[in-house]
């Protein structure tokens, strides 16, 4: 057979075959994925700007500050969890130190809060450093109660320590100015006079829809957030193609935490006063049900999950007692029947979903090739069974998370 | 300077018994059982409710009536762990593990968060009062109580150690440690061994629960949390996985905290022992006793 095939090979002009079916265009514009994803981003946009129009009062504009807070934490969170498939449990305490940084320069030291930024910064990845940095060479299991152990760690100091106030925290932080001027100032702008929380509120929003939002999805995009997935999906064949684990790991891990201590900062300023008690294990669980909610690893699914978790304490007031235990079991549930969230990272818009053929088309015998040499060339175009078109399935349904 | 190593080992032999079953758990399917510590927490309320039902004890009766409690508790809580491990980590056996730690951790807040609507978030005392008559032995201050709660301990972990050693299911715990899928092909009921390993790991963590309640005199439903941490850390100083490990692990940590207590003061005492857990991890993952830590695949 072996001469044969050669020289069958010999004589044939290759050439690729011709495609069974066509395939058809992308869609593109606002019904293609991307095109309707900033569709919606922008429409959402659009209404975080009008609320303030909508119904100023201050609990509205109060809740939705926090509420953007958490979705920016959500966000960092699903750095680690969600790329980079790193189990974080102790994820306020990044918070916490982004909160304390901020808030002791800016009392104590009397620092504008702008300036605090970098420090904060700093101080997030020195913390990153030094609880991933031991921790990250082991086993992932094992960073997940370290990282625990090192929330723990954080909220016992900070009730401790004389510095951050003891267990009655620090009080009386300012806002942001800059120079003379600050939010609590207000703004006069074509007539309309904006309040400094509603001014502070829009800080907010852009903050987190541009560096949260944004950022984030930029940064899983690119040469690091590809180098994240691929560990998470396979550390071994990353690193045996050439992904240094170890670093891409800490990076994951540093990255979220310097997001978590930015909105530490945001959430120190809109609070006014922090104290240990909100940084409890209870709100790093909060944090990574949301991620787990809304599905890992994907930007809609975590602002979805992030919203539901800050929102629905405060719209569902019985909720809020019963809420840890349904979060609990909502959690086992999740994970036994739909691993992938409620908006998976992999979701595809119904109406782009394609549908199997109804048949394969007949292939002509390739005629350069004699009729008895085609038998023998392995299974031949013909001879093909006719397997289910992997496109065909619905990646939503797809229930399994690839870790 | 005697009496902070009898507080410790006390205190030591309540970690040991629950790292014994975190230890178990994650030998026998690398599972990091969240619930663990909570499973602690659900002794001690089942020994509550048990006792509550009977209303008051004699205090010299109370060491008997605490040993028929402990029993009960046992039972109890080794069917809620194999229940747990029938509903919530059963079906995701073959996940990948991310899902299956935040499958614990759920299953860890639905238990806390159950409790406390059950029995109201504030804490309850624990309806035994241990005699308090104690002896001076070597200078440290021995109350009868406190003896039979170390002995008890130790009674406990010594029947477990044969269990393991020396019998057919023990055996097959092992080979199932070693390889499962080779244990399955060799006629082990792998699904059996593992509701076995869950079963006597939380009854120890129950066990645990009741003396503590009994020691410490009152009890609440975030009680576990620490505890579970504490048990974690204690596993891994004697290396996770091993049984002696977990032992010798829980006794030390019992006694470095005490110390640490002493010398740094007792609101430093929870940071101290992760300081020692992030430690022992940076220079012996492997803990004391442990074998080399693999990536599982």
């Amino acid at each position: 057979m072996a001469p044969q095939l050669d020289l069958a090979l010999k004589h044939a002009p290759l050439r690729a075959p011709a495609p069974l079916f066509e395939r058809g265009k992308p869609a593109s514009g606002p019904r293609s994925q991307p095109g309707f994803m900033k569709l919606l981003g922008a429409l959402a946009f659009a209404f975080l700007l009008a609320l303030p129009f909508i119904d100023a009062s201050a609990y509205t504009i109060s809740i939705a500050t926090s509420a953007l807070i958490y979705v920016m934490l959500c966000m960092g969170l699903n750095v680690v969890v969600g790329y980079a498939g790193l189990l974080d449990l102790g994820y306020i305490a990044f918070f916490a130190v982004g909160a304390y940084v901020s808030g002791i320069l800016t009392t104590v030291l009397d620092w504008p809060m702008w300036a605090a930024v970098p420090a904060t910064i700093l101080a997030c990845v020195l913390a990153g450093i030094i609880i991933g940095g031991p921790t990250l060479r082991l086993r992932s299991d094992y960073l997940a109660i370290v990282t625990l152990g090192f929330g723990e760690i954080i909220r016992i100091t900070a009730n401790n320590l004389d510095v951050t106030g003891g267990p009655s925290g620090i009080h009386g932080i300012p806002t942001w100015s800059f120079g003379d001027w600050s939010f609590r100032d207000g703004l006069d702008l074509f007539g309309l006079h904006f309040s400094g929380t509603v001014l502070f509120y829009y800080f907010v929003a852009i903050v987190v829809a541009t560096v949260g939002i944004v950022g984030v999805g930029r940064l899983a995009r690119g040469r690091m957030g590809r180098a994240w997935k691929a560990v998470r999906d396979d550390e071994d064949a990353a690193e045996a193609m050439g992904i240094n684990t170890y670093f891409t790991k800490i990076s994951a891990y540093i990255i979220g935490a310097v997001w978590a201590g930015l909105a530490g900062q945001l959430m120190a300023t809109h609070l006014t006063a922090i104290s240990p008690n909100s940084f409890h294990f209870l709100y790093s669980a909060l944090i990574l049900m949301a991620v787990v909610l809304g599905g890992m690893g994907s930007t809609p699914g975590v602002i979805i999950g992030g919203l539901f978790v800050s929102l629905a304490p405060e719209l569902l007031r019985e909720f809020a007692e019963w809420r840890y235990l349904i979060f609990g079991v909502l959690l086992v549930v999740v994970m036994i029947f739909r691993p992938a969230g409620l908006w998976p990272a992999t979701a595809v818009l119904p109406w782009l979903r394609r549908h199997k053929p109804q048949a394969w088309p007949a292939t002509a015998p390739l005629e350069s090739l004699g009729g008895d040499d085609r038998a023998e060339v392995g299974p031949a175009a013909g001879a093909r069974p006719a397997p289910a078109d992997p496109r065909a399935q619905d990646p939503a349904d797809d229930g399994e998370v690839r870790r | 300077m005697m009496q902070l190593i009898w507080n410790g080992l006390i205190v030591g032999s309540f970690y040991s018994l629950v790292a014994l079953g975190y230890s178990m758990v994650y030998g026998i399917i690398k599972l990091l059982n969240f619930a663990h510590g909570d499973i602690y927490m659900l002794g001690a309320f089942v020994g509550f409710l048990v006792l509550s039902s009977f209303g008051g004890i004699p205090a010299a009766m109370s060491i008997p009536a605490l040993l028929v409690i402990l029993l009960l508790a046992m039972v109890v809580t080794g069917l809620i762990g194999v229940a747990i491990e029938r509903v919530a980590y059963r079906p995701l056996r073959s996940s990948p593990r991310l899902a299956v730690l935040i499958t614990a951790i759920g299953v860890s807040f639905t238990l806390e968060y159950g409790i406390r609507q059950l029995f109201g978030p504030n804490p309850r005392a624990f309806p035994v009062r241990l005699s308090s008559e104690s002896f001076d032995v070597l200078g440290m201050r021995v109350s009868l109580s406190q003896l039979v709660l170390v002995v008890v301990a130790a009674v406990l972990m010594f029947v477990l150690a044969h269990i393991v050693e020396r019998t057919r299911e023990g055996r097959a715990m092992r080979a199932i440690a070693l390889d499962p899928q080779a244990a399955h092909l060799m006629g082990v009921n792998v699904n059996r061994v593992i509701a076995t390993v869950f079963f006597i790991g939380s009854a120890l963590a129950g066990a645990a629960g009741v003396m503590a309640g009994a020691y410490y005199g009152s009890i609440d439903f975030l009680m576990g949390f620490v505890i579970g941490l504490k048990a974690f850390t204690a596993a891994v100083i004697g290396g996770i996985g091993n049984l002696y490990g977990a032992m010798l692990g829980g006794l030390l940590l019992g006694l470095l905290e005490s110390f640490g207590a002493a010398w740094l003061g007792g609101e430093w005492r929870d940071v101290f022992s992760f300081a020692i857990l992030i430690v022992i991890l940076t220079f012996k993952p492997t803990g004391l006793l442990g074998a080399r830590v693999v990536e599982r695949m």
